[in-house]
This record gives C-alpha cells, structure tokens and sequence, in this order.
C-alpha cells in the first residue's frame, strides 16, 4: 500500500514540476519576445542613455535651493561711526549685494515693491546717540517674502550680524572688573553631508526620479500600445495566462530600471563625487521592490484605459502629486500634518527617504526596515492588483 | 461541434445579439453573412470567449464557452477582424512565438501550415507590419493554425484584401476543410457565400435564416427578371414606379427586378417601360443567385429597422 502512494506521489511531483517548467518556459519565450520589441524600438535607445544623462547633469545642478546672493539695501538715516560701523560689517559679508543705499524707509518700500531688492535694513535716526547712552537701539528689517527661502535665510543672517556687532559693542562699553556677560556660543557641525553640497542632498533624489520614470511610463505605454494595435486580442485567445503577460510586461522594464540605477550612480559617483556609504546589494534589492511597485501601477493603469493619450495623462498626473509631495523638493516635515497622512500612500516618500538613508547615511536595513516593509506591502498589492484587473475576458 | 442556443448581447444601448441560436456541424465550413454592424464579430468573440453573453449558452466542441476559456482557446484558432500579429517582429518570429506559447513548435505542427506558410516563408525574415495585405492574411491564418485547433473563426478574413488573394485565401479553406477542421467565417462578399457548405444571414443581432446557400437561391419565394437597356439608371428609376415592385438592384451589365409571384409576366414590365419611353428593352425571368437572396433580405428588413 504505501509503495503505490509513494509511486502516486512522485507521478504527481513530476507532473508538478512538469506544469511549472512548462509554465515557466512560456514566460521565458514572452519575455524573449518583448526584448525584442523592446531593442527592435528605435526610440528606447535614447530613451535609456539620454534621459539619466538630462537627468544627473541638468537637474542636480539646477534643482537647487542653494542661497546665493541676496540683494540688500540699507537706509542709513543715522549716519555715525556706529551705523558706518554696522554697514561695513554687513557689506563684509558675501552673501549681500548692496544694490542701493535709499534715503528713506518709504524708498526702500517701493523698492522691495518693484522687486529691485529682497532686502532692506532700515538704522534710525538715534541708533549712535542710544548705543553711547547704553540704551537698546532697534533697527528695522524688511523682507520681500515672495522667494520666501532667501528672506528667511537673509533675514536670519542678517540678525546674526546685527547680534556680533551688539556683541562687540557690549565688550567695548564693558567696565574693568565687571563680570562678563555670558554668551550662548553655538557651533554647528552638519552629519552625512559636512559641507552642506547641495548636489549630495538631490543627486540620490533624482535618482529616484529616474526610475519612477521608467517604471511607470515604460511599462504602461508597452501595454496599451498592445491595445491599440489590436495584438492584445490574438494574445488572449492563447493559453498565457494573466500573471505570465504582467510579469512579461513587468519585467523587462525591471532589469532596465536597474540599468538605469547602475548608471546614475556611476554618473553620479563620476561627475559630483557624491559619498556612496551604504550598500549597493541593499539599495539594488530596495529599488527593485519598488520598480515592480511602480511599475505594476503603471500596468494597472493601462488595464483600464484603451490608448496611450489616456494612460500617460493619469501617469502623469499621479507623478507629479507624488513627487512634489515625496519630500524630494521640500521637507515632508513642513508639510501641514492631513498632507503628510495623505503621504503615507506615497510610494516616492518612502523611497526618496530610503534612498538618502543609504546612499548618504549608510543605512542598513534595520534603519529603513519600516519604510522597505511599506514598500513591500504596496508592491505586493499593486501587482496583485494590476494582474487582477486585466482581463482576457470583457 | 458549435451549439448556440438563446445568445443575447447589448452594448448599453444598442442590441448586439438579439437571442441567437445556431448550430454548426462538425467538418462544416459554416459562413455568418450580414452587413456591417449586424453582430458577426460580437457572435464570433463570444465563441472564442472574449466575450460574455448577457444571457443564452453557447457550447464548442462541448466546452462551455463562459466557463471553459482555457479549453474552448486550445481547441480554436482565431483570425480577428483587425490584423493583430506583431508588426514589429518578422514573420518568423510571430510563427515562433504562437507555436511556443501553445506548447508546441513550428517544426512539430509543420505539415498543419505547410500549404499556408510556403508562400510567406520566402519573407521569413521581414517584419509582419511590412507585409502586404494578402500575405499579412496568410500569415494570420498560419498563426491561427499552428496549435493544431478543431475549429477555426475567421472574421472577415479577406476585407481588404485584392481579388485574386481572396481566391487563394477560400482554397485555403477548402484544404483545411478537407482536412476536417471545422470553420466558421463571416463575410460582407456575397460571392464567398456561395463557396459555404451552410450560412446564416444575419442582420441587427437577429439570424433570419440558415441554410446551403444553393437551397436558400432555390427558396427564393418571388419572381426574378433580368432587364438589359442601353441607359440603366433611367430606367431602374422608372421601375420604382410599378406599382407591385420590391426591389430593383444592378447587377453588373443587368438590372435585378423583383416581383411578387405570379403577379406580372415579362410582357406586362416590357410594356410598362415602353409606356415610360423606354426602348431597346429585353427583359427575361432568371435564377436567383445568393446575392439575390440577400439583397431581398435586406430590402424586407430594412423597413423594421428602428
């Protein structure tokens, strides 16, 4: 008795395994038909090479939130030694540009106004005469809002020079044998990125962009160009089935994704010398999870729509919320607290906020293990989804 | 080998199939004949389960088509009214990727399509979009063959395609039918009806009629004259004044009149155009011809049209 079970078993095993190289082998000769549309396609080639190279060399230098220069006036209506004083201090500084010396607050007004400066100090009248008298003397500052980065960061540089030269006034007044006013010295020293180089911070984030590109848009317009030609009608009349076509579908577009990430980073390594810290295989086994996230959305996408005008359109605009919303541009943290509930459905804020971890910081997966689970989770789900809602039959 | 009973089908408001029965016999070559918009293609992707029917059933080779996909697509071959092979890969190619997908080969299955594919296999190497019309037709039908299907459906296979094309293209079918696969093909052209062993004319989702195509010219119920004059369309518009008439249709160098049995004898309509001013007239009864058949089909039901 146990003879012939154990005979049943092992007819059923090779049937199993049978079935599955069979199944297997079909997937392959699918995926070796989209590669050869994919390389038949004259227009991937650029595709593939130029878009990185737009990318990494346009985009990191000019997404850039980098204070420069800002263009400041003073409207010295003292005119003593102290306010000459304060004047040349804040001259001395490069991040102002004096574009004009008006003689009026009302001037400077019109000034900020026409948009002719970010920027005005105003020194009253009694600034010289309070300092000698050991008054507090007060001083205006106008800020042109609008760029409201280079007000805030010109705002506050300019109080910190105003708060040294109160300082020094203070040690000179000083009388011998007082004690000395104590001061909150603050040093800062800046982690991960020492010398706050900008094109650090944003060349991983564009990296993430890239790849969003590619696995959203590739993969959707590949599957609805199908529908439109009318192939997908033959290809449903077959024996493949639906995980086999989205797989098919999904994963040519993997491997390129990854091409591209291996690029970028070569690109990135080479021309910003950016400090790789983290572990390739971890950042290759992350981008990968989110690929087939990104990518099974955009199949999703194209399930239900029936030409490439309508997939691109709802791609297009769910990219834009995302990535505006990833945290690539701006910090989720300013964001108001609904928005970033909102973000927790954001594959991008996940990703952006991993792929700084181990690119910068050098993360391991125990430091990104919530957001990989959340990635995971939502690939897992949108393939499902998208191999779901395609349908042989309508 | 194809059982439909009952078939009903609506695109939100307009009526696809309109409770459709129909049996087709196995080795039969079955033609769906009817204009365009009349639900062939809609029938035929219902067969090959593509589509869903509102209510009725419909069988193929015993396999339920609303629940047997996976059998139904093993045992059929299907030729979309649309060319829908990959234009981007070579004709090779496209033969490859159909065979293997099916589990089986182009070698294995060659003597299936060796007819077919002997006259493309010259162009192997070119891509399927830069094929001509007829050799894209054959190509599609090679693909439809190559899993060794029971059945096959055709819709419209030669819209579009030259005379002589389409004349090689029903020898096809002929072979294949020798060979005892059962096909169902649709077609606008009268002419092809002809080459069925049974059609069915079918118009607005409703069949009216199924039978050979030689008895349904035998049935033909009214009378038929044949009318030759020096200037037709005058005298076609002057026939539309006899009072009993039912239809004038031209047919090539001939008018096609059609009256109620037994009603006028040729003299009476020779008589009628010479009253009209007519001259040179020669009219005479003739054997109504599928084409006739339809054409009266047409002109009856056009008038319940809604």
């Amino acid at each position: 008795m146990s003879y012939e079970f154990l005979v049943n078993d092992i007819r059923l095993m090779t049937y199993n395994l049978q079935l599955i190289t069979y199944n297997m082998r079909i997937l392959f000769y699918i995926l070796q038909k989209e590669f050869i549309q994919i390389f038949r396609n004259k227009g991937m080639l650029p595709i593939i090479f130029v878009l990185p190279m737009v990318q990494m060399l346009i985009l990191v230098f000019a997404a850039t939130f980098e204070i420069k220069q800002v263009d400041m006036m003073i409207v010295d209506l003292d005119h003593s030694p102290a306010s000459r004083q304060l004047t040349n201090q804040i001259m001395g500084n490069k991040l102002f540009r004096m574009n004009a010396f008006p003689t009026s607050a009302t001037e400077a007004e019109q000034m900020i106004q026409a948009s002719k400066s970010d920027l005005a100090l105003v020194i009253p009248r009694d600034f010289d005469k309070k300092i000698t008298l050991h008054q507090n003397p007060d001083v205006q500052i106008l800020v042109d809002a609008i760029n409201g980065n280079a007000a805030q960061l010109g705002s506050a540089y300019l109080s910190n020079i105003i708060r040294d030269f109160h300082k020094s006034i203070l040690m000179q007044q000083k009388v011998a044998g007082a004690p000395e006013a104590s001061v909150v010295e603050i040093e800062s020293s800046f982690w991960y990125n020492p010398t706050l180089n900008y094109r650090h911070y944003m060349a991983p984030g564009i990296l993430v962009v890239l790849i969003t590109v590619i696995g959203m848009f590739l993969g959707s317009m590949n599957l609805v160009r199908e529908k439109e030609l009318g192939t997908i009608e033959q290809i449903n009349v077959t024996p493949i089935k639906k995980w086999q076509f989205i797989a098919g579908k999904l994963m040519p577009f993997l491997l390129i994704g990854l091409f591209e990430l291996i690029f970028g980073l070569t690109l990135a390594k080479i021309v910003f010398n950016i400090p790789f810290v983290g572990s390739f295989p971890l950042l290759f086994g992350i981008s990968a999870v989110y690929l087939v996230l990104v990518l099974s959305a955009g199949l999703y996408f194209s399930t239900i729509s029936d030409t490439q005008q309508q997939v691109t359109f709802v791609v297009y605009f769910l990219m834009m919320v995302f990535l505006l919303m990833s945290g690539l541009f701006t910090p989720v943290e300013s964001m108001p607290t609904w928005a970033q509930n909102i973000d927790r459905f954001n594959p991008l804020f996940y990703f952006v906020r991993i792929m700084r971890g181990i690119v910068l910081k050098g993360a391991g997966i125990s430091e990104i293990f919530n957001d990989f689970l959340a990635l995971l989770a939502y690939a897992v789900g949108m393939f499902s989804l998208a191999i779901w809602r395609y349908r042989k039959t309508s | 080998m194809i059982k439909i009973e009952n078939l009903k089908k609506s695109y939100s408001t307009t009526v696809a199939l309109d409770d459709v029965s129909l049996e087709v016999k196995r080795g039969e070559l079955f033609g769906l004949i009817g204009p365009d918009g009349a639900g062939k293609s809609t029938l035929m992707r219902i067969l090959m389960s593509l589509l869903l029917p509102d209510s009725g059933t419909a069988t193929l080779n015993g396999f339920d088509v609303t629940k047997q996909h996976k059998e139904v697509r093993h045992v059929t071959g299907y030729m979309p009214g649309r060319f829908s092979l990959y234009p981007d890969l070579t004709v090779e190619e496209n033969m490859d990727f159909f065979a293997t997908v099916f589990g089986t080969t182009v070698k294995a299955n060659y003597d299936m399509v060796k007819d077919i594919y002997q006259q493309i296999e010259p162009f192997k190497t070119r891509c399927a979009g830069k094929l001509s019309g007829g050799m894209k037709q054959k190509l599609a039908l090679s693909c439809a063959l190559i899993h060794k299907p029971l059945v096959l459906i055709l819709d419209e296979p030669t819209t579009g395609v030259d005379a002589v094309s389409r004349k090689e293209f029903w020898e096809m079918l002929k072979n294949l039918k020798a060979q005892g696969i059962t096909i169902v093909v649709s077609t606008p052209y009268m002419d092809e009806a002809s080459l069925c062993d049974r059609i069915a004319l079918i118009q607005q989702g409703k069949i009216f009629s199924v039978d050979t195509p030689q008895q349904m010219a035998a049935d033909f119920a009214e009378d038929l004259w044949a009318i030759r004059s020096p200037k037709l369309y005058p005298t076609a518009q002057k026939l539309h004044d006899l009072p009993e008439m039912i239809s004038v249709n031209s047919f090539g160098q001939e008018l096609h009149l059609v009256t109620p049995k037994g009603v006028y004898s040729a003299k009476e309509i020779s008589d009628f155009l010479t009253d009209k001013s007519e001259t040179e007239i020669q009219i005479q009864p003739t054997e109504a011809t599928i084409e006739d058949v339809f054409m009266l089909f047409m002109t009856q039901h056009h008038t319940t049209q809604p």
